[in-house]
């Protein structure tokens, strides 16, 4: 027989066939994993590259040195300085109605960045200057082609005056699309056209910061104790049971135990990171100690002889020999669960970190809010302005838990050990 | 069958100084029992082999010795065990001082995931035997020096003990064991997972430390036992069957079960 290897009997064939079969399904089934997840990120991309960018409006400011005095740059009535630049640009509009449409073209806000230009450079003053503001947000929206001109002439809330406005203003060249810095360098805002992601920012690094300190020392500290120390019976059986119950829990639960425990019990400042850490570190020591146990158990028993049996103490042995070994999964089942309390809204809400917050907050004490928290605030707003900025901080929050596995990922690689 | 006995001559008038006495040593795993009133004297400077079929409790023996079933949450050890004098099982008895001076050799050869001069200098530094960088190198050279090892790893002792092949690490764990200079060295099957050529040279290795150390072996092989041990205890289901001198065990055994084992027909 020399085709021995060759021939294919159709029972071999079949076996081939099935194997055939089994990776085209598993080729399906990844490409519509990431067919699914090219789309999400597709779409929240497209939605959010807009709040990127900003529209201003550029005017000729007469900064009249009879208005500001110059040891108090700062009082004099910049609103008032704009409103009349903008009458004088559009001249022919005289009636009280139309010139506070001229008004509503920039932001409310506008005045604030000349009040600064003035205050970093009072040598401006006394000359005409021509100075880009911030467009308002129907503006804005009209600019990024979001809304489109209606058969009357209006676009949106802006009416058909106002369109006719800001055709003269793009033909003269006074409108443009710059990057919109103050997305993260700012806080908050009721204007979309301000609002930025910088106070909801500092409070997840601070919450999660405070998380972390809570729960990774605790986490993997019960966990040695539980795997290494405790002897095997019903009550170490009752514990395992009990903590893989916890780490099911809803969430919310955990908001309501901080809000009954550490706001009413403890009178621990309302709405600060600090309780949201609390909070998100209860819920998140569960995956710790879960996760770091299986990391413990997967240390061979070799190990542990070896060191015992040369007189370690086990404290010696657990850590000289098992945790080093154990620490890449540890930190994996910590960085598992900071991801998963990086996105959680329900509990903070609970402990009250759904408030409007303009600041930055620098301390753990101060009253913040959180990513996720202010993804849902804006989601739930009614100006069209505030879908892009919604989308814009879904993208920051991936990028955040991106950044954080990045983090663990080589945390890893330097701590990965052979055994 | 013959076997070849232990070249060694020994005196057959002299007697051994007794260093291990187990007394009536019952062990229990939850309710299974691993050992029968096992009582065994073992002389001091010797090498004692454990041998039997395997599951007949000689690990378990062994594990007694340097209370290593403290470890097994569901085994229970009865009877007295008295090393020198002292009975290991007492309360007041730290079996970190303890197992200081019982050292073991496993199995399958242990190194720590750290580099060769870590692994060795590992028990000296817990146990702040040496006092100096210096004294540590040199007690790291001696160790690996009596378990002819040193020639082979002197140029890479930062090299992980993990990346020796099977017979140095066990060596490497040999020399673990010895730095920290116990009076007994407990070996459970060092040379089972070894090829012939890396087992001639535990074997070699074991004979040389006979000199300094107690030495009480589990093998499975009765060569192993003829070759490296002067004395020889047979295990079998959980009982200590016959134990006396080697040679004596291979060429004139007591009981039929030995008999049967050496021959073959167990085992
Ligand atoms: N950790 C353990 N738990 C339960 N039973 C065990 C354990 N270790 C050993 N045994 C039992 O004790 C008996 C003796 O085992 P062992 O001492 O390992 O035998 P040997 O080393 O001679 O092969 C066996 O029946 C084994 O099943
Ligand atoms: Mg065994």
């Amino acid at each position: 027989m020399t085709d021995t290897f060759t021939k294919r009997t159709p029972h071999l064939a079949r076996r081939h066939a099935r194997e055939i079969r089994f990776q085209w399904l598993g080729k399906i089934a990844i490409s519509i994993a990431v067919g699914f997840l090219l789309i999400m990120v597709g779409t929240i991309s497209w939605m959010g590259a807009g709040a990127l960018k900003q529209t201003q409006i550029s005017l000729q400011v007469y900064l009249d040195p009879q208005e500001i005095d110059t040891s108090a740059v700062e009082k004099a009535d910049y609103g008032a300085m704009v409103k009349t630049a903008l009458r004088a640009t559009f001249p022919e509009v005289k009636k009280r109605r139309d010139t506070r449409k001229l008004y509503k073209l920039l932001s409310s806000q506008a005045a604030f960045g000349l009040q600064r230009q003035i205050k970093e450079n009072p040598d401006l003053i006394g000359q005409t200057k021509s100075v880009w503001f911030i467009a308002s947000d129907d503006v804005d929206m009209f600019f990024k082609a979001n809304i489109t001109v209606d058969t009357n002439g209006n676009a949106g809330k802006l009416d058909e005056k106002q369109v006719q406005w800001l055709a003269t203003l793009d033909k003269s060249g006074a409108v443009r699309s710059r990057f919109n810095t103050g997305f993260f360098l700012s806080g908050d805002s009721r204007e979309p056209e301000l609002a930025g992601i910088l106070s909801a920012f500092a409070g997840t690094t601070l919450t999660l910061f405070v998380c972390f300190l809570l729960s990774f020392p605790i986490g993997i500290l019960a966990a040695v104790y539980l795997e290494e120390f405790i002897p095997e019976n019903r009550w170490s059986d009752l514990i395992e049971v009990n903590i893989n119950n916890l780490a099911a829990v809803p969430s919310i639960v955990f908001g309501l135990l901080g809000l009954a425990v550490f706001l009413n019990a403890f009178d621990l400042p309302r709405s600060s990171p600090l309780v949201g850490g609390m909070v998100l570190a209860l819920m998140t020591l569960p995956t710790i100690i879960i996760a770091s146990r299986s990391a413990l158990r997967s240390v061979p028993p070799s190990i542990r002889e070896a060191a015992l049996g040369i007189g370690a103490t086990r404290t010696q042995m657990v850590f000289h020999h098992v945790a080093p070994l154990a620490m890449s999964g540890m930190l994996t089942g910590t960085i598992i669960g900071m991801a998963r309390a990086l996105g959680e809204t329900a509990p903070l809400l609970m402990i009250g970190m759904v408030a409007f917050i303009v600041d930055t907050p620098t301390s753990i004490l101060q009253p913040a809010t959180a990513l996720p928290v202010q993804i849902f605030l804006w989601a739930d707003s009614p100006e069209r302005g505030f879908l892009e900025k919604t989308s814009a901080a879904i993208i920051v929050l991936i990028a955040f838990l991106i950044a954080m596995n990045l983090i663990a990922i080589i945390l890893r690689n330097k701590y990965r050990q052979r055994f | 069958m013959t076997l070849a006995v232990s070249t060694s001559v020994e005196p057959e008038t002299q007697i051994d100084q007794v260093i291990v006495k187990a007394s009536d040593i019952n062990v229990f795993y939850g309710d299974k029992q691993a050992l029968y009133t096992v009582s065994l004297h073992v002389p001091q400077n010797k090498v004692t082999a454990l041998i039997g079929p395997s599951g007949c409790g000689k690990t378990t023996f062994l594990k007694c010795i340097n209370r290593m079933n403290d470890l097994i949450d569901i085994c229970r050890v009865e009877g007295e065990i008295l090393v020198g004098d002292q009975d290991i099982y007492a309360p007041a008895v730290d079996v970190v001082a303890l197992r200081a001076h019982i050292g073991m050799v496993f199995q399958k050869p242990n190194p720590f995931p750290k580099s060769i001069f870590d692994n060795v200098a590992y028990g000296l530094r817990i146990h702040n035997i040496a006092t100096s960088k210096t004294e540590l190198a040199d007690r790291v050279e001696s160790s690996l020096r009596s378990a002819a090892l040193w020639e082979e790893v002197k140029d890479r002792l930062d090299q992980p003990g993990t990346s020796l092949s099977g017979g140095q690490q066990q060596r490497l764990c040999i020399a673990r064991a010895i730095a920290i200079q116990p009076k007994i060295i407990l070996m459970d099957e060092p040379a089972s997972a070894l090829d012939p050529i890396a087992t001639a040279k535990i074997e070699e290795l074991i004979d040389d430390l006979r000199q300094n150390y107690t030495i009480i072996i589990v093998t499975h092989s009765m060569q192993q036992a003829a070759r490296v041990s002067q004395y020889t205890a047979f295990f079998h289901m959980g009982e200590l069957v016959e134990h006396g001198k080697t040679k004596s065990i291979f060429t004139a055994p007591n009981d039929e079960r030995t008999q049967n084992y050496i021959t073959g027909r167990i085992g």
